[in-house]
């Protein structure tokens, strides 16, 4: 269903369009995705696997790959990420789909060459402010974006930011994302709905980039890898339900389309996350039936929690979802209290009637691209996982590539933007600019902002990698 | 007694030292600011147009207020990201208070219409009527008129649709 008022967002939709999803006619908005056209339609089931098991969206920004479908005669198509076009004819499949053998794809042209002085992947808080930062000092970086509209994350987050007023805070994230593209539009050449392949030498460093069918061949002296963060998942039976999504998901289709994603709801996870989708969840008119913490105590802030509380959610520590109840959809959830070890202790067991299970538990960087540019990384717990070894300019152990935001370690779009901006003035400092007064006051007030109880985790992940990036230099 | 950090409840205990006193309130609105942890945070400080919110030290330090310089303007619940600030009026006397609140949902209340009252807790404390509906930056603030014994426990308002 689509949401029509919100008490923040105002949703601008675009034409009136027809597609067809398995020979049925849907109705859509140009500027949707495949996968937000369909759940306003009421469809959730996108495809099964090859034993039958129905697949629906999971993680809704390219990273899970858990909502692939048949396009004009493509398989394996992310129908999260990919808008819907007049006449577009969209398949479930099977497995992995198939290829007919008589199908020839349009050609869209041999490839494109281009070269920059600096490439950034991902538009969301970390590369757009990095993109501001070097548009400042005169560099016109080129900018590339799997998803089809730029911002990252923050062009879904109703809430205002903390951090400093200096950082926006006090203004609402999608209200951020919009004050920095606007900042940077027209004047860095934004890809969106561009997947960068890989990077690879070729007597320079050369990435290749997929865009509307075409492959772009980017010559970079410098690289900002900004790539974000992809969802945890947790163990339970019936988790692969379609009805079970990543927290960043319900925020796409509430957010980004004005979908209502279900109508009652179990959010799993009580940090800042968890606590934050719940809130917007109820903004959405969704009911929150209970909101279940594995932990003793809430991770996020209790200012977030407080929020919550007070409109009638229950936030059930020490429980977690034991199993989600349905065959084709999510229909319910059984929750349990947990034992020391986090295990559901018998006989605690309680039924929910929910038709969406929403799951916050957690981010981990999405550093595939760092890797295969050779940048060596290293398991930091306390940054959500693997991370790409970096020093305090943000350079990675390949020289002039820099990685800033969440895939350089979870911290939160304040801390993303600060990290940005360094990267984009060490870059600068190597393209022979005098920089270093601006990048380091950048970074003490990198260090107040994760100063504080709650700073402690990603100062102490941070502080493991510098000293594992000296073990590095030292041989 | 479970802490906030496990219910997301504060108690009388955790706001002690943070609640403008009784004789401040039976002259006029004046904020109660209900944030006590240590987070990067201090919009509210840099919006109050009288000085009355000031960080001592660096930015997680909680934020205090001096209820004689604030006005109850509600400049400050309008900025505040974590909306724990509340304007708390005895003024009117008649056992009466004024219990101000931020708010984002909809429906927003109307001027005059009855409303359910809320405690931290999410527990109903009964029937509310509303005074004054105003927008400051993105958010409505709702003044609602509840008993006075209700002014340091009614903190969220919901609108009741009928059938």
């Amino acid at each position: 269903m689509r949401l029509t008022e919100h008490p923040i967002l105002e949703f601008q939709r675009g034409k009136k369009i027809t597609f067809s999803f398995d020979g049925r006619e849907i109705e859509a908005y140009e500027g949707e995705t495949i996968a937000a056209a369909l759940h306003a339609a009421g469809i959730r089931i996108l495809s099964r696997t090859k034993s039958g098991r129905a697949r629906g969206l999971f993680c809704a920004i390219g990273k899970c790959s858990s909502c692939l479908v048949t396009v004009d005669g493509i398989p394996n198509v992310k129908a999260c990420v990919t808008l819907v076009r007049e006449g577009m004819d969209v398949r479930s499949q099977r497995g992995p789909g198939q290829i007919d053998p008589h199908f020839r794809p349009r050609t869209a042209g041999p490839p494109l060459e281009q070269e920059a002085e600096v490439a950034i992947v991902g538009a969301g808080p970390a590369g757009l402010s990095a993109a501001k930062t070097l548009l400042e000092h005169g560099i016109r970086p080129l900018l590339f974006d799997e998803n089809p509209h730029p911002g990252g994350q923050l062009i879904k987050q109703t809430h205002k930011f903390f951090g400093s007023r200096a950082e926006r805070a006090g203004t609402r994230g999608v209200a951020i994302a919009q004050e920095l593209i606007a900042e940077v539009r027209g004047e860095v050449e934004l890809f969106s709905g561009s997947q960068v392949l890989g990077i690879y030498e070729d007597e320079g460093r050369v990435l290749a980039v997929s865009q509307g069918g075409r492959l772009l061949l980017i010559r970079a002296r410098y690289l900002v890898v900004a790539t974000g963060a992809e969802e945890r998942f947790l163990l339970f039976p019936g988790n692969d339900l379609p009805g079970v999504y990543g927290a960043g998901a319900i925020q796409t289709l509430m957010n980004v389309y004005g979908i209502k994603p279900g109508e009652r709801a179990l959010m799993v996870g009580a940090g800042n996350v968890g606590l934050i989708v719940a809130y917007q969840l109820l903004q959405a008119g969704v009911e929150v039936v209970a909101l279940v913490e594995a932990a003793p105590t809430i991770g996020g802030y209790h200012v977030h929690a407080a929020k919550i509380r007070r409109l009638g959610v229950p936030i059930l520590t020490r429980h977690t979802v034991a199993r989600a109840l349905g065959e084709e959809r999510v229909e319910g959830a059984v929750i349990a209290r947990v034992d020391e070890r986090f295990q559901p202790l018998p006989g605690t067991e309680e039924e929910l009637s929910v038709d969406l299970i929403c799951l916050a538990v957690g981010l981990t960087p999405s550093t595939r691209l760092s890797e295969v540019a050779g940048a060596k990384v290293a398991y930091v717990p306390e940054l959500g996982g693997r991370v790409p070894l970096h020093d305090e300019t943000m350079e990675t152990t390949v020289p002039g590539l820099y990685v800033a935001g969440d895939c350089a370690g979870i911290g939160e779009a304040s801390t993303a933007m600060l990290e940005g901006r360094i990267a984009a003035l060490s870059a600068l400092e190597r393209l022979g600019r005098k920089l270093r007064d601006e990048r380091q006051a950048a970074q003490r007030e990198l260090g107040e902002l994760r100063s504080g109880p709650f700073g402690e985790r990603p100062r102490r992940g941070k502080e493991k990698l510098l000293s594992l990036m000296k073990e590095v230099a030292l041989g | 007694m479970a802490s906030f950090r496990e219910t997301g409840v504060l108690s009388e205990e955790d706001l002690a030292g943070r609640v403008p006193p009784l004789e401040r309130l039976r002259r006029g609105p004046c904020a109660v600011i209900e944030c006590v942890e240590r987070i990067p945070c201090n919009p509210c400080a840099d919006a109050c147009p009288f000085g009355a919110i000031t960080i001592e030290g660096p930015m997680v330090t909680p934020p205090q207020l001096d209820p004689e310089r604030c006005t109850g303007c509600g400049t400050c619940l309008g900025v505040c990201p974590g909306l724990a600030i509340f304007l708390l009026d005895l003024s009117m006397g008649e056992g009466k208070a004024h219990v101000t609140v931020p708010y984002e949902l909809l429906p927003v209340p109307e001027e005059g219409e009855g409303v359910q009252v809320i405690s931290r807790a999410g527990e109903a404390l009964g029937e509310g009527r509303v005074v004054r509906v105003r927008r400051v930056g993105t958010t409505w603030l709702v003044t609602v008129e509840v008993p006075e014994e209700w002014v340091f426990s009614a903190r969220a308002v919901k609108v009741v649709c009928d059938g």
